[in-house]
């Protein structure tokens, strides 16, 4: 089943509605006019109800909207991660970018961000089954050094910074591909242990490190 | 096999030339207490990644020659980043030393042996002290040095210079260094860096300090200060240098500075193999046990309170402040020398006039010398016991990342708690250790909120003194003190251009100070300080006398009394703000005597304490801000300063009034 684009924002935003606490969505709450054909399309596929003119999910529809709401975070991710487009315009992107990560697509995307858990902006992505699946075995991939638990030990994979001043200054540290690190607190700020000298950052430099199980 | 000697100045020891050596190293791996040892000077040492920021030089006798030892700020690499390193490595390439020194810390042997290639790699006359040994073997750590010497071709000591322990060896490595002695070894990179090394090494022509090699290196890491060396260096030839480091550069844009690091980390893997033989347990220390106390926000903010509650407020404010300025101020002087030196200068000078000058209401000896002495050197001094004491253990780290969230919201990374801190002792000395931060714009902020709403060790005392007998008004001047600089503070993060400050930070080793240290650390800082605030406050007597004899200090207390009436306080009050120009501790002395007089009610007496600590730095923070900041910035810190001084006095003033507190 393809849905329009208009289709697949309305169920974004009804799960966004439903995330925040909400059992249905007031159509004009969102841009899309209530006479919209996109409303007859996903009524016609039976994704959603409209009970006086509220927005409601059907329980095939949940599904579908959790889908649609994973591609779109997915996309999310992509822009700021990888393609490092942030702000308005990765926003801007993320809507457009969206649409094309079915059939599969967001699986390899998943996968290749390591199965992110949330958006850039905080928000939950729901897993999918590559997700289920890497967890079933175990692979922690390689995650920032944000994502370890105090007391985790692992070893550093390389670092992503753009600033090559702070890539030097903390390779000087002794964060250096195939070091041993030991995260001993998470809280106020990162303290990691590396050979026998420890070191305090913050959390901008801390997402910078990224390190393997 | 390159000699190191060819660049070295050839003067043997004792032909009357003195020789140098450069002692270089990681932060915090004991360069200045070497120093200390070697030249029997004193150069603040520290238990705080940093501290030395500029070169210390002392002169020293070693074996019968003449050396000058040269203490350079700790730097993690040649390739320099900070401003320390910068000034560090300033050294080797211009001074070219006889000797250096690399100092590290045994703990981290692999870590920081890549610095010690690096230097070798540069056919620098390398010395290698493996310090600290004492607290590496403590951990259960063996370090076969001999092993280490082989592989390294240069001599290799092991020492624990706080303790005293290898001292000997150094100074005989240093007496007996002779470049065709050693054998340095040539540390291979892999083929295709030798090549690319060895392609550009072979284009230049200049006579260098430091080895082509290793600058071959540096100008692919786009070093810009060696690029422009070099450039002048080769002159016409230096196109064709600079065409084949952009296309190296190009070839290896991906990631020269990751390659060129693990190539080193490789290099240093197999030098300490069987060198480096860690336990497989680890030891936790009891001091291990007490930073991770202190670094948990749960037990860690506690903590920091009962430091702040003992240290400061029971041992600086209440013993310092208290105790022993009664002691001094009100047995001492007010009891027996100032009637005494009355009575003596009365019988020798007969002027009245000049009388008045040494002993008179605003004299040298019965204001400037009770002031100093009585009053503002006990707080000082016990805030200095108190800060040395503390920095010696090693809390400050651990204080900065404990604070790095809330400091951020201000615009400043956790590393600015530290001038904060030396703030409350004196704000001079705090403006100038901004330099240690990062960034210009941390710099500034941190130099705003020093000048405006951190309240120094003297006046803090006097101002406790002044407002103790009425704890509504001591309520009101802190809660407007920590208003201004969370304000402040807030607004200056958002209203100024420029980066978010980053925090990173090593963490040394918690330590019980050692006594001798925290004593002689203490009697410097007072040392400086008082070469500092004495003659501003001699000074101060002799303007203030020479105002009142000739009549100018009632003009500019006339001149003031609008000023003073539109925060609502009596025109007396001018004279504190005037002293206040001087120091502003000064300052709060004078509003002490009008309180003794009965001259102010609670209200006034709070908005003159709040209005004066805000108010101008005193003039020695001044001029410091000036040599720290340039005379635009300060100025523009000084406009605002006094600003928001006279602005939240005529507020407060008004809000005090509506409400009725404090009646």
């Amino acid at each position: 089943m393809k849905l329009s684009e208009k289709a697949e924002e309305i169920l974004e935003a009804l799960w966004i509605a439903e995330e925040e606490g909400g059992a249905f969505l007031d159509p004009e709450k969102i841009s899309i006019p209530a006479d919209d054909p996109a409303f007859t399309e996903l009524t016609g596929h039976a994704l959603i109800e409209l009970r006086q003119g509220m927005v409601y999910f059907r329980p095939e529809g949940r599904e579908e909207g959790r889908m649609t709401i994973r591609r779109h975070r997915l996309a999310e991710r992509l822009m700021m991660d990888v393609l490092n487009i942030r702000g308005e315009a990765g926003d801007y992107k993320a809507c457009q970018f969206e649409h094309l990560l079915n059939e599969g697509v967001d699986a390899k995307v998943c996968t290749m961000l390591n199965h992110p858990a949330t958006c850039p902006h905080g928000k939950p992505i729901p897993p999918g089954e590559c997700c289920a699946e890497a967890r079933a075995l175990g692979d922690l991939g390689v995650v920032p050094l944000t994502e370890f638990k105090s007391g985790q030990e692992g070893e550093i994979a390389y670092i992503q910074t753009e600033d090559s001043k702070k890539m030097q200054k903390l390779m000087a540290m002794g964060v250096l591909p195939g070091n041993r690190i030991l995260l001993m607190q998470a809280f106020p700020s990162y303290i990691f242990r590396v050979g026998f000298s420890e070191f305090a950052i913050d959390t901008n430099l801390a997402r910078e490190i990224f390190v393997r199980k | 096999m390159a000699t190191c000697c060819g660049k070295q100045s050839k003067a043997p020891a004792n032909s009357g030339g003195t020789k140098r050596v450069a002692l270089v190293g990681n932060p915090n791996v004991g360069k200045s207490v070497l120093f200390n040892a070697l030249t029997g000077a004193y150069v603040t040492v520290s238990n705080y990644p940093g501290t030395s920021v500029e070169v210390s030089r002392g002169n020293a006798v070693i074996e019968g020659g003449q050396w000058q030892v040269i203490d350079t700020p700790g730097m993690y690499s040649i390739h320099t980043i900070t401003e320390e390193e910068r000034v560090a490595r300033e050294i080797l390439l211009h001074e070219a030393p006889d000797v250096v020194v690399h100092v590290l810390d045994a703990r981290n042997l692999e870590r920081m042996l890549a610095m010690t290639i690096q230097l070798v790699e540069a056919e620098l006359p390398v010395v290698l002290v493996v310090n600290i040994m004492d607290e590496a073997e403590r951990m259960g750590l063996k370090i076969d040095l001999d092993l280490l010497r082989e592989r390294l071709g240069i001599p290799v000591i092991g020492a624990a210079t706080a303790r005293k322990r290898g001292l000997d060896d150094i100074r005989s490595a240093i007496a007996g260094y002779r470049c065709d002695a050693g054998n340095p070894r040539r540390f291979a990179y892999s083929r295709l860096l030798e090549h690319d090394i060895n392609e550009l090494a072979g284009l230049m022509e200049g006579e260098y300090v430091i080895s082509r090699r290793t600058l071959a290196l540096l100008l692919l890491q786009q070093d810009e200060e060696i690029t422009s060396q070099v450039a002048h260096r080769e002159g016409e030839g230096y196109p064709v240098i600079a065409e084949k480091v952009r296309e190296i550069a190009f070839q290896r844009r991906e990631s020269f500075h990751l390659d060129l690091s693990l190539e080193r980390k490789e290099i240093v893997r197999r030098m300490v193999q069987d060198v480096f033989v860690a336990p497989r347990e680890r030891v936790t220390t009891w001091a291990e046990r007490f930073s991770r106390l202190s670094m948990q926000p749960l037990t860690g903010i506690p903590l920091l309170c009962i430091v702040l509650y003992f240290g400061l407020y029971q041992f600086v404010g209440v013993f310092g402040a208290g105790t022993v300025v009664d002691l001094l101020e009100g047995k001492f002087f007010e009891e027996l020398f100032n009637p005494w030196i009355t009575g003596v200068v009365k019988a020798v000078i007969p002027w009245e006039i000049i009388q008045e000058l040494f002993v008179g209401e605003y004299g040298i000896i019965t204001l400037g010398i009770r002031y100093a002495v009585g009053i503002i050197l006990p707080i000082v001094a016990t805030f200095f016991v108190f800060f040395s004491f503390l920095e010696d253990t090693g809390y400050f780290p651990r204080l900065a990342l404990l604070v790095d969230r809330v400091f951020k919201r201000f615009g400043m990374s956790g590393r600015a708690v530290i001038p904060m801190v030396l703030g409350f002792g004196c704000d001079t000395m705090a403006t100038m250790v901004t330099r240690t931060l990062e960034t210009v714009r941390e710099r500034i902020i941190a130099t705003v909120l020093l000048s405006l709403a951190i309240p120094c060790s003297a006046q803090i005392g006097v101002i406790l003194a002044l407002l103790s007998k009425a704890p509504g008004a001591l309520a009101v001047w802190g809660v407007s003190m920590l208003l201004l600089f969370v304000v402040v503070g807030f607004l200056a993060a958002r209203l100024l251009p420029g980066e978010p400050p980053m925090f990173y930070m090593e963490l040394p080793p918690m330590r019980l100070p050692q006594f001798s240290n925290v004593v002689t650390k203490t009697y410097t800082r007072m040392q400086w300080y008082f070469l500092e605030i004495l003659p501003l406050f001699i000074l101060a007597s002799v303007l203030l006398w020479l105002g009142k004899i000739t009549g100018f200090f009632e003009k500019l207390v006339d001149a003031m009394t609008p000023v003073m009436a539109f925060i609502g306080l009596p025109r007396e009050t001018a004279v504190a703000f005037i002293f206040g120009f001087f120091r502003r501790d000064y300052g709060a002395a004078g509003l002490y005597d009008l309180q003794s007089k009965g001259l102010l009610d609670a209200r006034q007496l709070t908005v003159a304490a709040v209005t004066l600590t805000l108010f101008i730095p005193c003039v020695a923070q001044f001029l410091i801000m000036k040599k720290e900041r340039g005379w635009k910035v300060s100025t523009a810190i000084g406009v605002f300063v006094s600003l928001v001084a006279f602005g939240s006095g005529w507020a407060l003033n008004k809000l005090l009034l509506v409400t009725g507190l404090l009646v």
